[in-house]
This record gives structure tokens, sequence and C-alpha cells, in this order.
């Protein structure tokens, strides 16, 4: 649930702690990944905070979000419980899904987060139909898809804004073009000079707004959220970031250089946030290094509950397929109750 | 259980398979109001082969959407609907069409619950047209329901007749899970008795003994349970044949399949999809786990021949199974 905005000073302190969260949330899990306890693959938010915190402060806490691949700051920012979100990382029963989704699918439909998702432009349809089960159905809700600069060159990402724009449905599509789609720049992915040019195509408002800053990327969304509620259908919005990770944890990222790195990090979110606060008079430095401290605690808990946390039973793979059963399921979960799966 | 069981102390009334579709989704919209039905020309136009028919005038635009030619799309906003609390109908016009939506099919919603650890619901039908005889060549007329069948976390029903028809629609619409209706389009104008009961359904993973025999089990599906029943009375008197209609294809009813072949020793599968890797290898396979000992022959299998469905009528006739090929495959094995 997202309970934040960034319209008093506590909220700008909790978007600021969020975006801390986030980054050292992906630090432990880089290294626990790196360590080989985190099994498949993991791909890392850190430098793209201030998108996602920015995003779900200007979006209600009913609001729903779909997520991408790189979808653990999208949870956090969400309000997803971090102690969950890393047992389910470490695969274990007691994650967001009982340890079988994993990185790549932690979802928590009743936060309003459909999902992370495996598949790059896969969202944007999901969120379609969110919105139309909330004007359907005359909710006070609104749905957010975050893209991927990569997922915007997808067919079904045309087909899931014409269709929300045609219908007017109360739905947000916002690009993280974070300037890679995996290793290819963007620039060799589309023809366009900047991506929420696309817009026009749908007769939608398009912007293109700093994804270092929080202030722009929370005041577009506020923008988009309006308009939807409003019913005048969704708006695009693209918002300029980098990713100080590589595509996923292990990439060589031949594809680009320090310097680049370097000058992204200059402008560093955080960074940049933290000191509007401390300009502000609304955090000190000893304050920042508290919270920060804090922030690492909580991730130290939320690894130790990692930690702690059983694994699933091997039982537990028959479950959730259907909302019922299915003899044809049921006769090897049978099989394995008895013997273990021995005679599978 | 046998379909005269099942009618027994119904009131019915004859209609259509088409006229019975509609009656179940207008039963569904009417029972409940989130109930969406979407796709290409449902609406004002009543749907290219006109089962939707005046359903967009009874129930206006909010529950009845005509969508963008736009599978991807489509099928996609369904599944992200039916996991925030509608229940979408979505229809496929042609089943070809689904490999342009099959992204969502198979990585979003046949994945989402087992993935999210059974944390979301996602009550959503696919309606698709199958089958060829219509001269619509390869593009309109494939049988694919195979695929949805093989896919874990999807179930698929394919009705052969018309109480089936309206029964599985209503089932897979009150159903949690993804549901894929295949309609044999050569099969709407088949007429049937049909209950009026506005809560009857045919449950899914139920099969239905169309006609009792005791000397060889035709296990048909869609068209093929008609023309099955045809070749049946024909050879009354020299072969006593017992068609099921499987209806469920995902979840299967083994039980009544295998019950059947116990007592008559001797089976043939007839299904209009292609024959290799499929459907008939799957019933066939289930057969001989459960049965093999009561086997007097080898399992055949009526389909088609591993072709696409060609244009010109000489051509598709060759290719489309037929009663002709069920009663060939009997007289083969009795």
């Amino acid at each position: 649930m997202t309970d934040y905005t960034l319209e008093t000073e506590d909220d700008r302190l909790e978007a600021l702690r969020r975006m801390l969260t986030i980054r050292e949330f992906d630090t432990k899990a880089g290294h626990y990944f790196a360590d080989g306890e985190i099994p498949g693959f993991v791909h890392l938010y850190i430098g793209e905070e201030a998108v996602g915190v920015g995003t779900c402060a200007a979006l209600d806490p009913d609001d729903y979000i779909a997520s991408t691949h790189r979808g653990h700051g999208h949870c956090i920012a969400k309000g997803l419980d971090p102690d969950l979100m890393m047992a389910e990382l470490f695969g274990k029963a007691d994650g967001y899904c009982n340890g079988k989704g994993g990185s790549m699918h932690i979802a928590d439909i009743d936060s309003g987060m459909l999902g992370a998702n495996g598949i790059v432009g896969a969202g944007p349809p999901l969120a379609t139909g969110a919105a139309l089960s909330i004007s359907h159905q005359d909710r006070d809700q609104v749905a957010l898809a975050f893209l991927g600069d990569g997922a915007t060159a997808q067919g079904q990402v045309h087909e899931a804004i014409n269709q929300a724009s045609t219908w007017d449905l109360p739905a947000i599509f916002l690009i993280e073009n974070n300037q890679y789609g995996e290793a290819t720049p963007v620039e060799k992915q589309h023809n366009v000079d900047q991506l929420s040019d696309t817009a026009q195509a749908y007769d939608i408002p398009g912007v293109t707004v700093d994804g270092m800053d929080i202030t722009a990327v929370y005041e577009a969304v506020q923008e988009g959220r309006k308009r939807a509620a409003n019913g005048d259908g969704p708006t695009l919005i693209e918002a300029e970031t980098y990713r100080y990770h590589g595509h996923y944890e292990g990439d060589e990222q031949n594809y680009r250089t320090d310097e680049e790195l370097q000058q992204w990090k200059d402008r560093d979110a955080i960074d940049a946030f933290k000191a509007r606060l401390i300009d502000r008079d609304e955090l000190s430095e000893a304050e920042f290094e508290e919270m920060q401290a804090e922030v690492e605690e909580t991730i130290a808990d939320a690894i130790e509950f990692a930690h702690d946390a059983e694994l699933p039973h091997p039982q537990e793979a028959y479950d959730d397929m259907f909302s019922d059963t299915v003899p044809e399921i049921e006769k090897f979960a049978n099989r394995a109750r008895t013997d273990g799966g021995d005679s599978r | 259980m046998t379909a005269q069981a099942e009618l027994d102390g119904q009131e019915t009334e004859t209609m259509t398979v088409r006229e019975a579709i509609r009656q179940g989704l207008r039963e569904e919209l009417e029972r409940d109001e989130d109930v969406l039905i979407m796709g290409e020309d449902v609406g004002a136009f009543g749907g290219v082969l006109e089962v939707t028919g005046n359903l967009y005038e009874e129930f206006g635009e909010e529950q009845v959407r005509d969508t963008p030619i736009a599978e991807a799309g489509y099928v996609g906003a369904a599944v992200g609907a039916a996991a925030t609390g509608t229940r979408p109908v979505a229809e496929l016009m042609f089943s070809d069409f689904m490999g342009v939506s099959m992204e969502q099919i198979m990585n979003q919603m046949a994945k989402m619950r087992y993935m999210f650890g059974g944390k979301t619901e996602m009550p959503v039908t696919i309606r698709a047209t199958e089958g060829g005889g219509m001269g619509a060549a390869s593009q309109h007329s494939g049988t694919v329901h195979t695929w949805i069948s093989h896919f874990p976390g999807l179930k698929a029903v394919a009705p052969g007749t018309a109480a089936a028809a309206k029964g599985l629609t209503k089932a897979a619409i009150r159903s949690d899970d993804p549901v894929f209706v295949f309609e044999n389009k050569m099969i709407y104008e088949q007429k049937g008795e049909v209950p009026t009961d506005e809560d009857y359904i045919t449950p899914i993973g139920e099969a239905s003994v169309e006609r009792e025999g005791e000397d060889v089990t035709v296990v048909a599906t869609q068209r093929l349970v008609g023309e099955s029943l045809t070749v049946a009375d024909g050879l009354s008197g020299d072969v006593s044949v017992e068609v099921i209609d499987a209806q469920s294809l995902y979840p299967l009813d083994t039980e009544t399949i295998v019950e059947s072949l116990r007592k008559t020793g001797r089976m043939v599968v007839a299904d209009e999809s292609p024959v290799s890797y499929g459907t008939h290898a799957e019933i066939i396979a289930r057969a001989q786990e459960e049965a093999f000992f009561s086997l007097d022959a080898p399992i055949q299998r009526v389909g088609t021949p591993d072709t696409h469905m060609p244009f010109s009528t000489p051509l598709e006739q060759e290719v489309l199974p037929d009663g002709e090929g069920v009663q060939n495959a009997i007289e083969k094995i009795v």
C-alpha cells in the first residue's frame, strides 16, 4: 500500500527512506546472488529509485501497478514487505509467492501489485485490463504499467495503449528509459527522439521527465492520475534514468563506458533529493545517517527473516495450478505424498 | 454420466448449438454484471459467426465490448481484468488467431496463479472457433485445442452437442480458472435438446456417454460426436457402438472412457486435431495405462493427417476427418 505523497515533510522523508530501502535491498540482493544463496537471476533497480518512488507517491494506496523484470524497486515503493520479498528471492515458503515466483514474479494483488514480469512488454495489457475492471465497476482507482525502453518496441505495448486510449480507461503507462534494452542502446532500438513521442499515435499526452528527479516524476504521474481518474484516458510518461548495475547481475557491461556511468552517478537521485531536503531544513546530515542505519537494519532483518524461513516442502509444487484440483495433477501429488515422488 | 440420464427430468428446448451458446452467455451476463464479453465484432455486429447475436442490444457496451483487432492486447486485458475483479469472456473469432495472442495466454494467463503462489484468481473464458469444412483455408480452419490442453494452467472444453455447448459455456464463465471453449464452426446449426434451467451447467472434467453400446467405444469430440452417432445408428444390428463425447479435454474424464473400454475392449478416438503428438495420443495413453488387459484390438485414431486445412473442396474433403473415417476405423477392429 502506498500511503505517502511528496506533500508534507513527513511524506518526503518517507519517500527518501523508500529510495534508500530500495538501494539497500538491491545491494544486498546482488550480494547474496553473487554468493549463490539466491538462485536464478536478479535484475537490480539501483539508480532508478526516483522513478518507482516518485510514481508510487503520486498514486493512491488502492491503485494498481504492473511491474517489470526489474521489479524490486516498484514493490518497495508500493509498500510491499521487504521480509516477504527477500524470502521470495531466497525461494522460501514464507515469500510472497511461497517460493514459486522468485525475483521476477513477486506479486501481491491485494496491495495493488499485479506482478513483476519476466516477459518484456507483458505488463501494459494487464494494466489495461485492470483499468477495465476499475472502469466497469466504477471504482476510484487507476492502473499504472511500468515498462522499459526496450518494451516500448513490443507490439503488445502498442495494443495495450491503443485499447486503453480508445476506451478512455483509467490507465497510465510509464516508460523507465534506462538507456539500454538489455545490452543495446535505446537509439538502436527506436526511431523517435523521445519515447514519449509515440503518445501522438494515440492522441494522448506524452511527456518526458528527468527520472533522476523524484519531484518531476511525481508531478507527471500526479497529472496522469488526475486525467485517468477523470475518465479522460491514459497518459504516456517517459522517465529518463539509468541503471548502475548491468541488465542482470553478472552482465559484463561491455556496451557502456565507466565515464557514462559516472556522469549519471553524478546526478544520483538519492543524493539530489537528500540535498534538497537538507536545503529545506527538513533533514540534517545526522538524521540522514540515522535513517540510513535504520534502513540497513530493516534489510538486515529481511535477510535474517529470509535465512530463517523454511524452504517449501516439495509437495507444494503441486499446489496452486487451479482454483480446484484436477485428477491429472492429483495423481502425481498423491504419489509424492506416499513415496516422496520416487515412483514418478 | 449418460446423456439421457443427464436430461431426464429436465425441462428442455430444441435449439441449435449457436443458440445454446448464446443462451448460456445471456444467462451469465444477466446473472453477474461483472461478466464482460469482448472481442472483434462481438457487439453491434453480433459476431462474425453470429454467436453473440443481439447481446449488445440487451446488455449494452459495458458488458459486450467490441475490441480493436489486436488479439494480444485484448486477451492480455482480459487477463488483467480477471485478476482485478471482473469475469471477462474474450472471443477469438478463429482459433488460428490464438497465435497472435499466445504470449499473454502461455506466460500470463496460464502461469499467474501458480507463479504467485495461488494469490490470484483467473476467471477468464476464451471462446474460439475451430475446424475445417467451409473452405476457409489454412488460417481460418485450424483445430488447435491440443496446444491448450497440453499447456499447464489452462482448462479446455470442446462441446459436441447443443446441451454441452450451453452447459460448458456457463461452467467456463463460472470457473475461477482460465477455460477455453472450442466451438467447431460446422456444428453451429446442429440441433439438440437443451435444458432451460438457468443453473444448468456441464461440469468441466466430465465426459458424456451419448449412446450406449457393447462392441466398440468411440471417444469423439465436436463435429465428430454427431457423425459418430450417425455411424453407430448405421451399424446397429451388426456392431453395437458406444459413443462418448469427451466434452472436456483438460481435465479429461479418464474414468468414463476407461469404464467403457473395459466393457467393449475396443476403441476409436475421433478428434479433428492433427493426429501426431496430440489429443488422440493422450486419450489412448490413459486408456492403455488403466485398461491394458481389457484391450482386444489396437486403438484407432481418426483425425487430420498432419496437414493444414486446404482451400479447394476436394482437397479439404480429403483431409477432413468424418463419419466414414470413423466407420472404417470401427470395421478395422471389430
